[in-house]
């Protein structure tokens, strides 16, 4: 302990420890980018190579839906940051909540994303060769508009519930390492000189709220 | 001598099973990574033994319709151990065969550290690994496996075994090198002791270092590509497969941006052991510190950019091939500037030839061979002769076997007296490496005439023609399984009966050599200050 800091042996102070960790979650962000990155080449090399299919299967997608995702993500990275903030200028119960309001606005992200699943799955969408074309088109001719016309469209879906999906676990991990910064808050762990937690939680959660914002367009708006 | 005074090291600082499994010094938790990866290396090596046994006789069936020369029950069994030994010698094994082990031990003592900079970290990757090998080895012996390593599709799609656990278990043991390369990336950076500037960093840190990179920088992709294919199979989201559109080349392509730079993985840190035995047994500063620090820098760069020598026949552009094929040559200039370096460091030393360095002169001997046969390979016509026959797996294994394992037997030998204060028998050690070094080239070197013969590779059986060259490549697996057991009697041996070892037994200049053998809990009574460079030798 270093004025009320705990600080391991082997590093010199609490600012040494600080910047090794800030390092060490800047490198780990590296690698979830990477990983989001096979992803998006993927992305990229098959929309090349049908884009019609892509924008026939983007139409199933609500935007509206989407875009308050988007809003609400960017709202919460905003709460996040005041969380930080106020855990620097040692204000831990403005902290707590603002870290409260960022874990509800992943529920709500959450919530939304499980109501626009439910509806594909009830529309026979679902991903690859799974999909239910017959039961998609009659869903169709049901509320008049045209069959589908793509052979492939699977694949559409294929990325969308691959790269939501593996997005969305990220969000939940998000919310459990939020919580886990709310409840050492509550229990008075932090202040100006050590908040390293916060801090390496806050970056990811702005890491993964990024990658919607890449991931909205290319999924919601791309037809 | 404060600590050896009253005895107290990190072995025996504290007792009981418990107190290794929940251990966060680094020393420790190296030999955790020494026990499982050596177990691995064994069951490994059991599946080679028996891949190389079936191979020893060409299967016939005679007038009677019964098969003779056959060892395994069948040819799918051949297929499944075939997909063993190498899941488990490159996953759990090469990969995190030196970082993990030596690495974990010496890297903070040779930047005069206390610990890496994320000790519960390292623990994890620990646990990572272990999670990983488990699941593996539950696929492995409740279920089968006949993939191969690579888990190419359209086959690991449609193959009816446990594929997607499997590929599960690989992706967890990722997750372990991702988290040992994190650590060592921020512990060179922010842990060196006083005046251990980056260029006075031990070539061995410097590999390590390199290695980290990779690791941090390629292994994701491993994991966004085994994930794919797990869908693949569970969901046939239509990525790899060609009646959605999708493509199976697509698969190599993310298979091996990851796979060739982990080949590098492989090599860089045996490079950077084969540096520290090099100047340590010629007495004699190393020649081109900087060259050799760059060029693993080099490497790691270069390793990027080569993925796709591994599909010149899997249909990918012609001009996608040259400049595949181009860049590949440019991975012999950096290892090239290494061996050359090595060599002049050697020239003029008083060399000895202690067992580290007899395997160190056995890594640049076989090295060599499978450097410039890697050069042949990555000519394109070359290349679509050999591809997927004997020579290519002469070659990786003359890279990985004569290379990395060559180096890990050599930095044991090395390290030993500090890891447990105990001296080894130095005639068992120099016999164990008759026996590997013999062997090994009694195994692969036929494998090279194979190979350029046109027998394929991951076959069960052969034509008569192939057999004699065979038999002899199967009667080298037995030498280095000989040499393989001396080792570990001359492991065994030392630990038991071993005599007391001096705190610089040969002599080096680094700094691990100045902390006790074996180490206190703090690596060093005091923090170490650097004066001067790591090979100043008189």
């Amino acid at each position: 302990m270093i004025n009320g800091v705990p600080v391991q042996e082997h590093y010199r102070d609490a600012s040494h420890q600080f910047a090794s960790a800030k390092e060490g979650i800047w490198l780990f962000m590296a690698t979830e980018i990477l990983m989001f990155g096979g992803l998006f080449v993927g992305y990229l090399i098959f929309h090349m190579k049908y884009p019609e299919m892509f924008a026939e299967g983007a139409q199933f997608l609500d935007w509206r839906l989407g875009f308050i995702n988007t809003l609400v993500l960017i709202f919460s990275s905003l709460t996040m940051a005041l969380g930080i903030y106020f855990c620097q200028i040692n204000q831990p119960k403005k902290a707590v909540g603002a870290l409260a309001v960022t874990i509800l606005c992943g529920a709500i992200f959450m919530v939304i994303k499980y109501f626009e699943y439910t509806h594909k799955f009830h529309m026979g969408i679902f991903p690859g060769r799974m999909l239910d074309l017959e039961m998609l088109n009659h869903h169709l001719h049901e509320m008049g508009k045209p069959a589908i016309v793509s052979t492939n469209l699977g694949m559409y879906f294929g990325f969308y519930f691959c790269m939501s999906g593996l997005h969305g676990i990220h969000v939940i991990l998000g919310m459990c390492m939020i919580s886990w910064c709310l409840y050492r808050c509550m229990r008075g762990d932090f202040n100006p000189n050590y908040y390293t937690a916060v801090e390496g939680v806050g970056i990811f959660w702005h890491i993964i709220d990024l990658v919607w914002i890449f991931l909205f367009p290319l999924l919601y708006l791309v037809g | 001598m404060a600590h050896a005074a009253h005895g107290s090291n990190y072995l025996n600082a504290e007792k009981g099973l418990w107190s290794w499994l929940t251990s966060l010094d680094h020393k420790r938790i190296g030999i955790l990574y020494f026990i499982s990866v050596m177990s691995f290396f064994l069951l490994g090596g059991i599946a080679a033994l028996l891949l190389r046994g079936e191979l020893f006789a060409y299967n016939a069936v005679d007038a009677l319709g019964k098969t003779t020369g056959q060892l395994l029950p069948s040819a799918d069994a051949y297929n499944q151990i075939l997909t063993y030994h190498g899941a488990i010698m490159v996953f759990m094994v090469i990969i995190p065969g030196i970082p993990a082990i030596l690495g974990n031990i010496f890297l903070p003592l040779q930047i005069g550290a206390k610990d890496v900079a994320f000790p519960k970290l390292n623990l994890a990757s620990w646990y990572c690994l272990m999670a990983g090998a488990s699941l593996a080895m539950f696929t492995m012996f409740s279920t089968k496996v006949d993939t191969g390593w690579t888990f190419y599709t359209p086959y690991s799609i449609k193959s009816g075994t446990a594929v997607t656990t499997m590929v599960l278990a690989a992706f967890i043991t990722g997750m372990s090198s991702i988290l040992t390369g994190l650590n060592f990336i921020v512990t060179v950076h922010k842990l060196r002791c006083p005046g251990m500037t980056m260029w006075r960093m031990p070539l061995f840190v410097w590999a390590l270092y390199s290695t980290a990179i990779i690791q941090v920088l390629a292994t994701p992709i491993l994991a966004i590509t085994l994930l794919l294919l797990a869908m693949e199979r569970t969901f046939g989201v239509g990525i790899f497969d060609p009646k959605l559109g999708g493509d199976p080349v697509l698969f190599q392509h993310f298979f091996w941006f990851y796979s060739h730079p982990a080949v590098y993985i492989m090599i860089l840190p045996a490079m950077g052991v084969i540096s520290e035995l090099i100047t340590t047994f010629s007495k004699k500063t190393i020649f081109g510190y900087t060259a050799i620090a760059y060029s693993s820098l080099g490497i790691a760069a270069v390793s990027f950019f080569v993925w796709g020598h591994h599909m010149f026949v899997s249909g990918q552009s012609e001009f996608a091939g040259i400049v595949f094929s181009f860049l590949t040559m440019l991975v012999g200039v950096p290892t090239a500037i290494k061996m050359f370096n090595w060599v002049a460091t050697m020239y003029k030393g008083s060399i000895e030839f202690a067992s580290p360095m007899l395997f160190a002169l056995g890594f640049l001997f076989l090295f060599a061979i499978g450097g410039v046969t890697g050069i042949m390979l990555a000519v394109i016509p070359v290349d679509v002769h050999f591809h997927d026959t004997y020579f290519v797996v002469a070659h990786f294994h003359y890279v990985m076997v004569g290379g990395t394992l060559m180096a890990i037997m050599g930095g044991f030998y090395y390290w030993f007296p500090k890891m447990f204060g105990k001296m080894y028998s130095e005639f068992w050690a120099r016999m164990s490496w008759v026996f590997i070094f013999v062997g090994f080239n009694v195994t692969f070197f036929p494998q090279f005439i194979l190979g350029a013969m046109g027998m394929p590779r991951r076959y069960f059986n052969y034509i008569p023609a192939y057999e004699p060259l065979n038999r002899i490549s199967t009667m080298g697996s037995w030498l280095i399984a000989i040499g393989f057991l001396m080792a570990l009697y001359t492991i065994i041996n030392g630990l038991i009966s071993g005599a007391k070892a001096p705190k610089n037994p040969w002599g080096s200049k680094t700094l691990e050599w100045e902390a006790d053998s074996p180490p206190s809990v703090h690596n060093f009574d005091h923090e170490p200050v650097v004066t001067a460079g790591p090979y100043e030798y008189k």
